[in-house]
């Protein structure tokens, strides 16, 4: 087995747990803010480590350039999506007091 | 050669996608269900980019590429929405 291909299997397979982890975390958690968080850091974390993984699978710079802008793009989409989303929760149902946790005390000059 | 790793990143993938699937149904809200899409939209980029190297198609990439897109659009369209009476339960 040529070296290669065993990073290429190493890097799939860690980033299919990070999908994996990133949809345990929609069904598990508890609240919409935590399920946004959990979806868009590790499915993104998934995304790199799958467009690396093939990078080293395919050995072509032309195909790894395309999968780093598709990888930058995918990031800049789920950072967007995540802040619009989380945005719009927080106004379409307003939390009641004490539901969420209060911000921390401003330091005293 | 591995002839197996690239179909089973696809399954594994594609397991994933059917996961998602419970959290659509369950919702509770709007934006839950809105999550669920964003899960689709990498996740289908994910499958994209394998299934090009695996056929070796390399117009998928640019699909994939589409894909991406598309995720962001989506979600800019679900914002705009009025928020009214979605959750009528």
């Amino acid at each position: 087995m040529n070296p290669f291909d065993a990073i290429a299997a190493l890097l799939l397979a860690a980033g299919c747990f990070f999908y994996i982890a990133g949809t345990v975390g929609l069904l598990r958690f508890p609240d919409v803010y935590s399920r946004l968080h959990a979806l868009t850091k590790a499915d993104n974390l998934g995304l790199f480590l799958v467009c690396l993984g093939l990078a080293v699978h395919s050995r072509s710079g032309r195909t790894a350039g395309l999968l780093l802008v598709i990888w930058l793009l995918g990031l800049l989409a789920a950072t967007v999506s995540c802040h619009l989303i989380a945005r719009r929760a927080l106004h379409a149902h307003p939390p009641a007091p004490g539901e969420l946790p209060e911000p921390p005390p401003r330091a005293r000059s | 050669m591995m002839n197996w790793l690239l179909p089973a990143t696809v399954l594994v993938l594609l397991a994933n996608l059917a996961l998602g699937l419970l959290r659509v149904a369950r919702g509770p809200t709007a934006t839950d269900r809105m999550l669920a899409a964003l899960l689709f939209g990498s996740t289908t980029v994910a499958v994209l980019l394998v299934m090009a190297e695996w056929m070796a198609v390399p117009p998928l990439r640019d699909v994939a590429l589409l894909f991406v897109m598309l995720a962001a659009i989506i979600s800019v369209a679900f914002v705009g929405l009025p928020a009214v009476d979605e959750e009528r339960e």
